[in-house]
């Protein structure tokens, strides 16, 4: 899944759909998600997409990043389009299925793996179709529990029985009943999914949570799989800033970049990193393409960024392609990716992140 | 019927023996080279960035990385339908069974393949130069002049001519005469190695002199063609070529590529390198580490200091560790505490705390000086070299070494340390 928008993000969904926002220097969102299948040996992988996709679609444009390009499965990218049955765009993430039900009916494979884009995790969707099998689930839903201080109202709550099975399911509550939260991972066997698909359409109801999770979950047999590893959702900016933070600690760091399995991205084809004298880098990533002259601080810089003289950036994640003039101060920023930024220019975030999004004329160097 | 009109043969086939341990398990153009590349991205990157899109590799020495290196040729755009990347080894023949013996032959044992593609131009070229160049333009002059044969010529200093093939020319670059490392050039301008034939003279040439052993181009295949009266024109090229043959021409075409604005530009957005990209996180750099006047690649960590030195992908430098003027490559692992100064460190080395590399007088090496020298110490790769070791200048380390191989810890300037077991 990974058609939608989110107004939580502002402006950084303006160019782009949540699924292709740039994640920890050289990654973006999608890649994990897709990487997850490949090392799970899915093979066979459907990408909705439909907001706002072109950033997206040029990210995909080959399936061999990920190991995709096969003669049996492959990678599939269904975008709404006109046909004798529908002109609609896709209303919900059930309707996105059921437009495309032919895809999923032509497939023999007996399971399904529902994932959303917007997630930073690694997970073996074998373990979960394990537990799904050895539980005689109808639908199995992944999900974890946030610590009791963060705010859950953007997600859906979930509340298990002692065998897991889940009895409550809330979507996007105002007041939580419980801070295990459903992580938009689900594991469904396929006829089931395309008869609960159909009634769906039939009914004119379009959503997979509202319409089929919740109104089902006494029904059917819904289980619960709980993750303890590492699991972020970006779609808002304050989860997008702190998930890319996240990878200056190095246990996370470890887990991600170095231990088995890898995750996947296009790749770029970018010259390594160049620090130049006056380049003082401190507990930061640092992207290929880089040209660094200046002071960087507990930041996230992007792929082929130029850093000018006596610049100083700290706390901020400058996105893919930014240019910054000499003597300029950065804080608490998220720098949109081509920018360029004026040198001698000021920016400091005073409460909280801002975002900075400047299309000046770049000099050529 | 397929037709292609200029291919390309690359010949990588050479060890290059003055790189010394850094071609003892791997060809010459698989070393790698500027943090992330290997030396045969640069004639593969220029071959599809002038639009050559059929290139065979001739390979014949330690191709095993050469090999996993090219794969299908997917990093450079040649995995093709038609053309593409060829990976071409010596084969077993009915008659007989021959190694490459020499330039020339070894694309003579490769006839068929070239004929495959029915071109009307053939380039040949060599894995081992660093250099950006479009082949595409050298046709136009080799179609323009009616040549048989264009060779790339570049002006060297006439004091250095000395040291390499120099073609005579006349005012329109015909070639009219050419003479092997003279002692009294003629002229300055060197051969590059890069050649442009009509496939008919090199096909008439290769049959003739089949028999010829060892049959180079510059030996035998060019005298034979100009004795033949054929036209060989000179193709200057006045851009940025390194040979990298020797250690200290390797460390400083490595060195050029951290000046400010380095002659040989990695950053420019038109010709683009390609390389395998196996290693994609960004790197990291800790809150004590001092970075400076440095080149590195991706996924790498440094904890401890880097001064001019280009430091290859997933390495890591310990906290405490001072690296100086020095090559590091891919998945070295140099722990804390270390001193590095002007070495050269292979893939894979893992070098543990305390170690310091590059200290002392400088002394000729005792066994191979014309490889060895320059004060630079070479690590060879998968090599270990324990705790609390000191090693001089121009020295050796090559293998997992433990303490007991050197005497009160530390190897003197102008030894070699190569482990029994892995010497080639």
């Amino acid at each position: 899944m990974a058609g939608g928008n989110n107004r939580r993000i502002k402006e950084l969904t303006q160019k782009r759909a949540v699924c292709a926002m740039p994640i920890a220097g050289s990654y973006r969102s999608i890649d994990f998600a897709l990487s997850n299948m490949s090392n799970s040996h899915i093979n066979k992988v459907a990408v909705f997409t439909q907001y706002n996709a072109g950033s997206l679609n040029e990210h995909l444009s080959s399936s061999k990043w990920w190991d995709f390009g096969r003669k049996q499965g492959g990678l599939f990218v269904f975008t709404p389009a006109l046909t004798a049955e529908s002109s609609v765009w896709y209303r919900g993430t059930a309707d996105a299925i059921a437009q495309n039900l032919a895809f999923l009916k032509n497939s023999h494979e007996p399971y399904v793996v529902i994932t959303s884009g917007d997630c930073v995790y690694k997970l073996d969707y074998n373990k979960v179709l394990e537990y799904h099998i050895e539980k005689k689930a109808d639908i199995t839903v992944v999900c974890k529990d946030l610590a009791p201080d963060v705010n859950v109202d953007r997600f859906g709550t979930i509340k298990m029985n002692e065998e897991s099975r889940i009895e409550e399911f809330e979507e996007k509550p105002v007041v939580a009943k419980s801070n295990t939260i459903s992580c938009g991972i689900y594991v469904v066997r396929r006829r089931q999914l395309i008869e609960m698909i159909e009634k769906c359409a039939e009914e004119d109801r379009y959503d997979f949570v509202k319409d089929i999770l919740i109104r089902y979950k006494n029904m059917k047999r819904i289980y619960g799989y709980k993750i303890k590893d590492y699991w972020s959702n970006i779609a808002s900016v304050d989860d997008y800033y702190k998930t890319n933070m996240d990878f200056l600690n190095p246990e996370i760091r470890n887990y991600f970049f170095r231990e088995y399995p890898d995750i996947y991205s296009k790749v770029d084809d970018l010259p390594p990193a160049k620090y130049n004298t006056g380049a003082s880098i401190k507990n930061s990533l640092i992207s290929s393409g880089c040209i660094v002259n200046g002071k960087v601080e507990d930041s996230v810089i992007f792929k082929k960024t130029f850093i000018g003289n006596n610049c100083y950036i700290k706390n901020s994640i400058i996105l893919n392609d930014v240019y910054i003039g000499d003597n300029t101060h950065i804080e608490n920023c998220i720098v949109e990716s081509r920018g360029t930024i004026r040198a001698n220019s000021y920016h400091k975030g005073e409460n909280g992140i801002e975002i900075v999004v400047e299309h000046n004329d770049r000099y050529v160097i | 019927m397929v037709k292609k009109e200029m291919i390309a043969m690359l010949l990588a086939g050479g060890q290059g023996s003055r790189l010394g341990v850094f071609t003892s398990k791997v060809a010459k153009p698989a070393v790698s080279f500027g943090s992330k590349y290997r030396i045969i991205d640069f004639p593969l990157s220029n071959c599809i960035n002038s639009g050559v899109d059929t290139v065979g590799v001739l390979t014949q020495y330690q191709p095993l990385r050469l090999n996993t290196h090219i794969g299908i040729g997917i990093p450079w755009d040649l995995d093709r339908n038609i053309g593409g990347v060829t990976v071409l080894p010596p084969y077993e023949k009915s008659a007989n069974s021959e190694w490459y013996t020499g330039t020339a032959n070894a694309i003579y044992q490769n006839l068929d393949y070239m004929e495959s593609f029915n071109p009307e131009y053939v380039l040949i070229l060599s894995g081992d130069h660093i250099y950006k160049m479009d082949y595409e333009v050298m046709l136009d002059f080799h179609k323009q002049n009616n040549a048989e044969v264009t060779i790339a010529v570049m002006p060297v200093p006439m004091e250095e001519a000395k040291r390499f093939g120099i073609m005579i020319t006349d005012k329109d670059h015909k070639i009219v005469d050419f003479e092997e490392k003279p002692e009294n050039p003629r002229s300055n301008l060197a051969s590059m190695g890069i050649y442009i034939f009509s496939w008919k003279t090199l096909k008439e040439a290769l049959l003739t002199n089949a028999e010829q052993p060892g049959l180079d181009f510059g030996k035998h295949i060019i005298p034979y063609c100009h004795a033949k009266g054929s036209p060989l024109y000179a193709y200057e090229f006045n851009g940025y070529w390194k040979d990298v043959g020797t250690l200290n021409s390797y460390w400083e075409a490595n060195m050029e590529l951290i000046d400010l604005v380095p002659e040989f530009n990695l950053y420019e957005e038109y010709w683009k390198i390609y390389t395998r990209s196996e290693i994609l996180p960004p790197q990291y750099l800790a809150s004590d580490s001092v970075v400076e006047k440095s080149i590195i690649g991706e996924g790498s960590e440094i904890y401890g200091q880097v001064y001019n030195s280009v430091i290859g992908c997933g390495v890591t430098i310990g906290a405490g560790t001072v690296v100086r003027d020095s090559i590091i490559m891919n998945e070295t692992k140099i722990c804390s505490n270390c001193e590095i100064y002007k070495a050269i460190i292979a893939e894979n080395v893992l070098i543990e705390d305390d170690v310091k590399l590059g200290i002392g007088e400088e002394v000729d090496n005792e066994t191979d000086p014309h490889i060895y020298n320059h004060g630079i110490v070479a690590v060879g790769e998968k090599s270990v070299i324990p705790k609390g070791i000191t090693v001089g200048k121009n020295s050796v380390v090559f293998g997992e070494t433990s303490a007991e191989d050197y005497v009160n810890g530390s190897l003197p300037s102008g030894k070699s340390l190569i482990k029994a077991g892995d010497k080639q």
